[in-house]
């Protein structure tokens, strides 16, 4: 075994107050070396390398007292906190995938030290190079259907009478209009969900179905039917991002958005052998 | 830490194009992918569950909040 790590000048060495946080591995070479040399970690600490047996993970040191399991659950607890690590480990994850096939790290990848981030590459060397070899040449794109039953063009409710029954009718008319309006939405959102999943099919590697997204985070102004990750041959991202987006194309009350080009991160959960589809639904 | 600072030290690799990445999509991804490891992590957070189940928590009552669209 051979192990090589990289600490950088005027920080302790590994163990004591510090821990190693790890946010991607990849193969060994000058493109994570590199990348090490020049990008800051989380809250602009420097990475440095950790390589064992031809396998290299980017990692930084962090303090120990943020980043124990009490540190690092009062940071979840801070959303804008979570938002500033999120983003630290995606900027790291995000620049080396531009340069070099890499398995991006679940957040909060936490280890006492190098020592023990080079153990585990050596320990689990075969499934790290399984992983990035299914992973090579492909990308990650995230594709959502909304289904916004107020963007789709209603008929006007018919002007009658603004009082007595005429008024009852005409509230009741406009209630069943705007259930009929919904459930159109509704059901031509599904539609295009049951064409994405025609048109992935032979063409993506694998699929992986998020939660739909909810909430104050979910800016979107329509309901998330579908929220999904595939997993995309590199020289076919272009072609399926346009084909996916044109699904809603003309379809009132509904619309499709696709992100990405992401780093592989729904799809380096698991050991392949536990996803002999290649996908799963979560 | 900024994509834009990201983008200034990386210096000649192209800067990433398209909007910023919003964060419910980069939270989809860190929280419920990314490769889990087991093994020599720091004792404390060896269970990794119990981390996730805080963060989610947080999201959910940011959920309880939003009054239904419609």
């Amino acid at each position: 075994m051979s192990t090589r790590t990289d600490t950088p000048d005027g920080l302790p060495g590994p163990g004591g107050d510090q821990l190693t946080y790890v946010y991607a591995v990849g193969r060994e070479g000058p493109a994570l070396h590199g990348l090490a040399a020049r990008l800051p970690g989380v809250d602009g600490r420097p990475l440095h390398a950790v390589g064992a047996d031809g396998l290299c993970a980017l990692v930084s040191l962090v303090p120990a007292d943020t980043f124990s399991e009490q540190g690092l659950a009062a940071q979840m607890e801070d959303l804008a906190r979570l938002e500033t690590l999120a983003r630290s480990h995606h900027a790291v994850v995000d620049a080396a995938f531009a340069e070099t096939p890499v398995l991006p790290m679940r957040l909060a990848t936490v280890y006492l030290d190098d020592a023990r981030v080079a153990g585990m590459l050596v320990r689990r060397r075969g499934e790290f190079e399984d992983l990035l070899g299914r992973l090579e040449g492909h990308v990650e794109l995230g594709m959502k259907v909304y289904a916004d039953p107020r963007t789709a063009d209603t008929p006007a409710p018919a002007a009658v009478a603004s009082s007595g029954a005429g008024a009852g009718r005409a509230y009741l008319e406009r209630r069943r209009a705007t259930r009929r309006r919904d459930q159109d939405a509704y059901r031509a959102a599904s539609d295009v969900v049951g064409r994405a999943a025609q048109l992935t099919q032979g063409v993506v590697a694998s699929r992986v179905v998020h939660r739909p997204q909810e909430g104050q985070l979910a800016s979107h102004s329509g309901v998330n039917v579908a929220n999904e990750a595939y997993l995309v041959p590199r020289a076919r991202t272009e072609e399926l991002r346009r084909a996916l987006t044109a699904l809603a194309d003309g379809v009132p009350g509904v619309s499709v958005e696709v992100t990405g080009p992401w780093a592989p991160y729904s799809f380096a959960t698991a050991p392949p052998a536990e996803h002999p589809d290649g996908g799963e639904g979560r | 830490m900024s994509a834009d600072l990201v983008g200034g030290v990386l210096g000649p690799s192209e800067p990433r194009e398209g909007p910023p990445v919003a964060l419910i999509d980069l939270l989809d991804r860190l929280l419920n992918g990314g490769a889990v490891l087991t093994g020599d992590l720091v004792l404390s957070i060896a269970d990794v569950d119990l981390v996730h189940i805080n963060l989610r928590a947080v999201i959910r009552s940011i959920t309880g909040e939003e009054p239904a669209p419609w």
